[in-house]
């Protein structure tokens, strides 16, 4: 019978089916942080149990670490609950054996920016972490899940998930997309059209011509971003894009073992006449760039739109960013301006910042912009290409790498009030800081923002 | 995990869509290295002026008299009556911990996100899913009647009102069977040890690259 990707992934790593119904999946790479392990490392313990299999786990810290003054290391984390959980995750490391990407280590970063990096993320793998963006690592047709702190033990202690198959929901990307955006635009219109539950109970797998177009970073950000539509998972086929990233990382194989692995690899995507439960189509040909204006990342419109009228259901997310209802987005001042996030903090999403920063400089509106890398690799090589130089010049601060205000766990925080323009995902109230407000945007977008002082059109700017 | 089998009890209403496990607990509580003290800290930006902190005391703190559950009438509630996609965005198992700790032994709601319902299923948090206008219809009651309760019978899958009304819901049969009996997943995983063995043996002889050059502590 005919199978979508989503089905074959399930297939070769359904052990058995429990005497209560449930199925239990064989589990190949777990990534672990400092938020979400601790208390299952705990249960471990407490129930003297031990990994199953402690190579495929691979730790790093990322939500909690100080985006200056790496150099201190763990000491540098002013506040001493999240020091304590970043010496707690090297000593669960330590106890129970597993490698860690350490604060001041080089390959230190973003979870889901370090695992694509490093080759820990590979087609055809089932992949999970106590971290919902884990929808991330998709883009590489393995089949990569969020889980809870609950799941996190049972898959240290059993190598595998109990979970119900998910349904098959296929989105048809059509056309090609337009100069000056990214997939960024590309998923925001994709939630904008699911809305915030609409992929609720399926996995996603995104097709259509023009992702042959798009590389392995502008994928990773798509299937980042499926979670805001409610998917546990997306998916992107195999093609020679991915092979192509994947050669030579340090954990891919190599030799015959890579010959073999390809071979595998190149069976990864749905068969022709595969049946999904649901399509949907979206067409990129007259996308324009997207911006969000309210508290849920399927609130957002066009840069040349305006924020839709007050109306009893967006009431209270205007009354939260402090928008009426009906300005143009383009008149919409903005303080600070955030580029990183495991969406947008790779070397391609800098560069497209920077191409649009070349000889510019940030508007005297802005009071901080800055630039955090997804990983301490990609800050070397963006160093390297002389980027950080583009975005200081421009008036950036160029940060090491992690979380940071995506999330505002470290210092890195809106005060309330303020607004950001971001290339994070996630727009909620409080998200980067009490009282906070976050238009969620492309890098280009970001960049273009911070000349402006205000929600600006990139392809002005091109 | 406890376990869950029938609960008469207060009813909280929480008149919003899309509510996120960032507003469930905010990001500053995340970095407690336990499973306990969220519950102080259920919904803190929306129930109190003050910013919160890891560790303050509720009475200490200024009170947002507007929100919900700080109105007197809903003190106690043990079921909290919510609108679609509750629970969205991030995995925090935190959110299930906090609203336990609260006092909340379930939600009932059109719909709920799924990382978070696996997170209820672990916990004993029983997520309720029922139509849209029995939701309305309850929540349009809960805010006319002080004192409002209903009863949830996991027994029976449904939700009982005081009137005689019975509103049927599902829940997988795994997952009501765990949580009637509290039973710990992972000894019940463990059971098919042999299976999982023997899976991953031919696992390995498919795909022998997952199996080598893999992270190892000392490299
Ligand atoms: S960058 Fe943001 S979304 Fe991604 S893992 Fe970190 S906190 Fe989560």
């Amino acid at each position: 019978m005919a199978r979508t990707l989503y089905d074959k992934l399930w297939d070769d790593h359904l052990v058995t089916t429990r005497s209560d119904g449930q199925s239990l999946i064989y589990i190949d790479r777990h990534l672990l942080h400092e938020v979400t392990s601790p208390q299952a490392f705990e249960g471990l313990g407490l129930a003297h149990r031990r990994l199953w299999r402690t190579e495929t786990n691979i730790a790093t810290a990322d939500h909690n670490v100080p985006t200056t003054d790496r150099e201190l290391g763990v000491q540098g984390i002013e506040e001493d609950i999240a020091k304590q959980q970043v010496l707690t995750l090297q000593a669960n490391c330590e106890r129970f054996d597993v490698a860690l990407f350490d604060v001041t280590d080089e390959r230190q970063g973003i979870v889901h920016v370090i695992g694509p990096e490093q080759g820990l993320t590979l087609p055809g793998m089932t992949i999970v972490c106590g971290d919902s963006h884990t929808s991330t690592h998709g883009a590489f047709a393995c089949l990569a899940q969020g889980i809870g702190t609950s799941e996190v033990e049972h898959v240290m202690a059993t190598q595998t998930l109990a979970q119900s198959k998910a349904k098959n929901l296929r989105i048809w990307l059509e056309g090609t997309l337009p100069q000056g955006l990214s997939t960024k635009d590309v998923v925001l219109k994709v939630i904008d059209t699911l809305t915030a539950s609409g992929g609720s109970g399926y996995t996603i797998e995104f097709a259509g011509d023009a992702l042959a177009s798009f590389g392995m970073e502008a994928r990773m950000t798509l299937c980042n971003m499926a979670i805001e539509a409610g998917a546990r998972a997306g998916l992107v086929a195999v093609d020679e894009t991915t092979i192509d990233y994947l050669r030579g990382r340090p954990y891919s194989p190599q030799g015959q073992r890579w010959r073999e692995a390809v071979a595998y690899w190149q069976s990864l995507k749905s068969d022709a006449d595969a049946v999904f439960d649901r399509e949907v189509r979206v067409s990129l040909s007259g996308l324009e760039p997207r911006v969000t204006w309210g508290t849920s990342p399927d609130q957002s419109a066009a840069i040349s739109g305006r924020v839709p009228e007050a109306n009893a259901e967006n009431r209270r997310a205007l009354a939260y960013m402090g928008l009426k209802g009906g300005e143009p987005m383009r008149t919409i001042e903005i303080d600070r301006i955030f580029i990183g996030s495991c969406t947008n903090a790779r070397i391609e999403d800098l560069r497209e910042a920077a191409r649009v920063l070349a000889n510019r400089t940030i508007s005297s509106r802005v009071r901080q912009a800055m630039v955090v890398p997804g990983s301490g690799l990609v800050k070397t090589a963006a160093e390297a290409e002389g980027l950080d130089e583009v975005f200081r010049a421009a008036g950036f601060e160029w940060r090491a790498a992690g979380c940071s205000m995506c999330l505002g766990m470290n210092p890195d925080q809106l005060k309330p009030g303020e607004r950001c323009a971001s290339t994070s995902n996630r727009n909620f109230e409080g998200r980067q800081g009490q009282g906070g407000r976050t238009h969620l945007v492309s890098p280009a977008m970001a960049a273009a923002a911070a000349v402006a002082g205000r929600l600006a059109d990139v392809r002005e700017y091109l | 995990m406890q376990a869950f089998t029938s609960i008469t009890g207060l009813v909280a209403p929480l008149e919003r869509a899309n509510v996120d496990t960032d507003q469930i607990i905010p990001k500053q509580f995340l970095k407690s290295i336990k499973r306990t003290g969220f519950g102080a800290h259920l919904f803190d930006a929306w129930r109190f002026f003050d910013a919160g902190i890891l560790g303050m005391v509720p009475e200490a703190r200024r009170a947002n008299p507007d929100f919900v559950l700080n109105e007197p009438r809903y003190a106690g509630a043990r079921i909290l009556l919510a609108n679609d996609n509750f629970g969205c965005g991030s995995s925090r198992e935190h959110a299930v911990w906090a609203l336990m700790e609260y006092g909340f032994r379930s939600v009932i709601a059109p719909s709920f996100a799924d990382i978070f319902t696996s997170n209820c299923f672990k916990n004993g948090l029983l997520p309720v899913v029922l139509p849209q206008p029995s939701v309305e219809a309850l929540m349009r009651e809960c805010k006319r009647s002080p004192g409002f309760s209903l009863s949830i019978d996991l027994d029976a899958c449904e939700v009982q009102h005081a009137d005689g009304r019975r509103f049927q819901f599902q829940v997988k049969a795994s997952d009501r069977q765990r949580l009637l009996q509290g039973l710990d997943e992972i000894g019940l995983s463990l059971e098919h040890e042999s299976e999982i063995k023997s899976f991953e043996a031919r696992h390995k002889s498919r795909f022998p690259w997952l199996f080598e050059n893999q992270p190892c502590r000392s490299k």
